[in-house]
């Protein structure tokens, strides 16, 4: 047998401490107050001292390279200690002020951007897409591009009325769980799958993908001996759980494929309880390279919410404030029946009250 | 890159001032075959509106049944550089700190052995090895762990726990994130590499209800930080806002969702009986307002996206829990307890949150050992169909009890 290092395994992450900045490790839940010296850059302060943090944006889906010239850039001004945020922007911890503006001139010649703090667009946290999906209904970093060409400028500033989160889902499963964000943009399926008799006897479990169907739409049957499954296709609400369990039952459909778009949810607790997004635009057509259907619907939305909503508000809280039926009369959105839920709780949303604005 | 790789649509998405994936991805086509025919499918699927990976595959490191995602091209005779294309999931350290050393270490394994391209980070938090072949998994394994690194979680098991940023640089964390993720993520190996749930289980840790990690909305079981006393006042540095010129009344007063807020002058005053914890206040005002002193966490559960059964928020579970310096013992009690009653009576595919609907949450609580509490409903039932236990029967019989 050859001779080779044991082979280890169920070790677990390092532990973090190593990675911590030495300012970090000294004022470890000691930390007294922040304060913002301009957009991307924030300072905490303890009593050890403070600690200056310089966001950028990344496109989450990175190489080696941009990573290499991201730590350079790290080992140059901040002592080779970085982080990532739970948005995907890359922070720097710097101990010295002075090399706040160095650091944000080299972050723009690599062709990056700072910003994406207090009342910004942050960094849109998005799925995978065409790069890498079986089943997106659109591609995720290309739509996110498109969309933040447009909307840079709310990035390295802070002018909007409060935060503004944006994020991209490639399909119904939302990997990106893009369902409690101000704004969403979320690649659906219209049309029922397409059943591959010939495999689907071999590859999927029969009562697994019966089950799999939250509409019970889903029936086994038997074509030529075989037994396989038969969709009731107006039961199907192409949500893609047989196709989770079942690779004979793929959905992409170039044709029909495209994007919704979701707006109003929000996670923090700050003022009003945490809440889901709800739909804007049932369907906008995939557009590649560049998307111009979605980016000018998303654009119009955080122009029409930078205008009109009062400091602080988020856009679900401005929406619950004028009603929705000026959200949709201002926006030019056209409300249509698929506004109107029909799955589990649907009847919640329904209007069980005279409280409407004539 | 190589003259031969045309891709006038992804060429597009070079414009711009946001940074370019496709300028990146760009960057390593030379190199590796496998970035050029990852350019190639996708300006392919960018003509054709439709993505042309299959569906999964199991692959993985021996031993373990998560962390690693199969991932073959549809098209492997046209682009046979992506006809493998996995993804290994690393787990990320807790908060997502790093240094340079480290990193630098895990972009050379993967420079040797994948694609070079990866997410930083994953919706659950891992760090993604995006794109490489099955023979080099093992090795790739072989050469984290060398390091210091191990696989994160995938399919029906414990995902990859992760945390905001806490302690290490928030004054309003309210427990310590970072040590809980990596103390359950440490402790909860087992459930993390080889899946043996129903479904996925995520969680994750917040230090204060801003919940800058969604755990409300993306996690099975949340960790979220609060505090039970009052918020911590210093009437000096409130008296520097008003005299910068802060509009109180507009941004802080007016906004409270409990208006227990009053100014009088250069004077702050909170009726803490009646404040939820909201945060909004604090955020406003750091430095003169601060959470207090009697800290610790809620615990949510339920959290989902919409498949199976629709998307939901997590709700309370334990409305506050302490664990005084770090001694996590009561909370991995309780997610045992939790995890054994869902392995026992949870279905295939039922994520926790789609478990308690079905089952209600009396019973969930019943069988797993906890006491119902006004702080776990927005209201008490508004339906008269009640399930009644206990009931007197005629002659003297005493009351019948479980």
């Amino acid at each position: 047998m050859a001779t080779e290092a044991k082979r280890v395994t169920d070790i677990g992450p390092p532990h973090y401490d190593q990675f911590l900045h030495p300012m970090i490790k000294a004022n470890y839940g000691k930390w007294e107050v922040h304060g913002s010296i301009k957009p991307g850059v924030l300072s905490h302060t303890g009593p050890a001292g403070t600690i200056y943090t310089v966001r950028c944006a990344s496109p989450r889906l990175v190489s080696i390279n941009f990573l290499r010239n991201i730590m350079d850039l790290a080992d140059k001004y901040s002592d080779g200690y970085f982080r990532f945020t739970s948005r995907n922007n890359v922070e720097f911890l710097l101990e010295k002020s002075e090399n706040i503006d160095p650091l944000i001139e080299d972050l723009n010649a690599m062709g990056t951007l700072v910003g994406g703090t207090n009342n910004a667009i942050s960094n849109v946290v998005h799925t995978q897409g065409w790069v890498h999906c079986h089943s997106a209904a659109t591609d995720a970093s290309g739509l996110v591009k498109a969309v933040m060409d447009e909307l840079a400028e709310y990035f390295t500033s802070e002018k909007l009325p409060h935060k503004l989160r944006v994020a991209v889902a490639c399909c119904l499963n939302m990997c990106g769980a893009v369902h409690a964000s101000d704004i969403a943009i979320l690649g659906l399926h219209r049309t029922p799958p397409r059943i591959d008799n010939n495999t689907l006897p071999n590859q999927c479990e029969i009562p697994t993908t019966v089950a799999s169907c939250p509409n019970n739409a889903i029936r086994p049957t038997s074509i030529e001996g075989k037994t396989t499954v038969k969709v009731d296709e107006d039961k199907c609400m192409y949500c893609g759980n047989c196709f989770t369990v079942c690779p004979a039952m793929p959905l992409a459909d170039p044709l029909n494929d495209g994007v919704s778009i979701w707006v109003g949810g929000k996670i923090s607790n700050a003022r009003t309880e945490p809440m889901f997004t709800k739909l804007a635009i049932p369907y906008l057509p995939n557009n590649p390279p560049r998307w111009p259907e979605v980016t000018s619907a998303v654009k119009n939305i955080v122009e029409l919410y930078a205008d009109n909503a009062r400091p602080f508000e988020r856009v679900g809280e401005w929406i619950n404030r004028i009603g929705w039926e000026k959200f949709f009369d201002i926006t030019g959105i056209e409300f249509t029946k698929y506004h109107l839920d029909d799955f589990r709780h649907a009847g919640t949303t329904y209007r069980r009250s005279l409280h409407n604005r004539y | 890159m190589a003259d031969d790789l045309k891709t006038p649509l992804l060429d597009e998405l070079e414009k711009g001032p946001w940074p370019s994936f496709v300028t990146d991805i760009k960057s390593c086509a030379d190199k590796s075959e496998m970035c050029r025919d990852l350019l190639g499918q996708l300006e392919k699927s960018y003509e054709d509106k439709r993505g042309y990976w299959k569906h999964g595959g199991l692959v993985g490191v021996m031993g373990y049944g998560g962390g690693v995602i199969g991932r073959y091209s549809a098209l492997p005779e046209e682009f046979p550089g992506v006809s493998h294309f996995h993804t290994v999931r690393v787990n990320q350290p807790s908060g997502w700190f790093y240094t340079t050393s480290a990193l630098r270490e895990i972009l050379d394994i993967w420079e040797e052995h994948g694609s070079g391209l990866t997410n930083m980070h994953g919706s659950t938090g891992d760090m993604v090895l995006l794109g490489t072949r099955t023979e080099e998994l093992e090795p790739i394994f072989r050469a984290l762990t060398e390091k210091g690194w191990d696989l994160g979680g995938s399919g029906s098991d414990l995902r990859t726990p992760s945390c905001c940023v806490g302690p290490a640089r928030c004054e309003n964390a309210c427990f310590d994130t970072l040590a809980v993720t990596y103390d359950l993520t440490k402790s909860y190996q087992d459930e993390l590499h080889r899946p043996m749930f129903n479904y996925k289980y995520k969680i994750k840790a917040s230090g204060c209800p801003n919940d800058c990690t969604a755990a409300i909305a993306r996690s099975d079981m949340g960790l979220i930080g609060i505090w039970k006393d009052d918020i911590k006042v210093d009437q000096a540095k409130f008296a520097e806002f008003v005299d910068k010129g802060m509009d109180i009344q507009g941004a802080v007063v007016d906004l409270c969702p409990t208006s227990c807020i009053s100014v009088d002058g250069k004077e702050i005053t909170i009726d803490n009986s009646n404040c939820v914890k909201c945060m909004h206040c604090i955020n406003r005002l750091p430095g003169a307002l601060a959470v207090g002193d009697d800290k610790g966490f809620a615990v949510t559960l339920g959290a989902k996206a919409p498949i199976v059964e629709g998307a939901l928020f997590g709700s309370v579970i334990i409305p506050f829990m302490k664990c005084e310096d770090n001694d996590f013992e009561e909370l991995h009690d309780l997610i045992e307890r939790i995890w054994e009653f869902w392995d026992e009576y949870g279905t295939a595919r039922e994520r926790i949150g789609e478990f308690i609907e079905r089952i209600s949450l009396a019973t969930f609580l019943e069988g797993v050992g906890l006491e119902a509490s006004p702080k776990m409903v927005k209201a008490p039932r508004d339906n008269p169909y009640i399930f009644y236990e206990e009931y007197y029967e005629e002659e003297g019989a005493s009351a019948s009890e479980e």
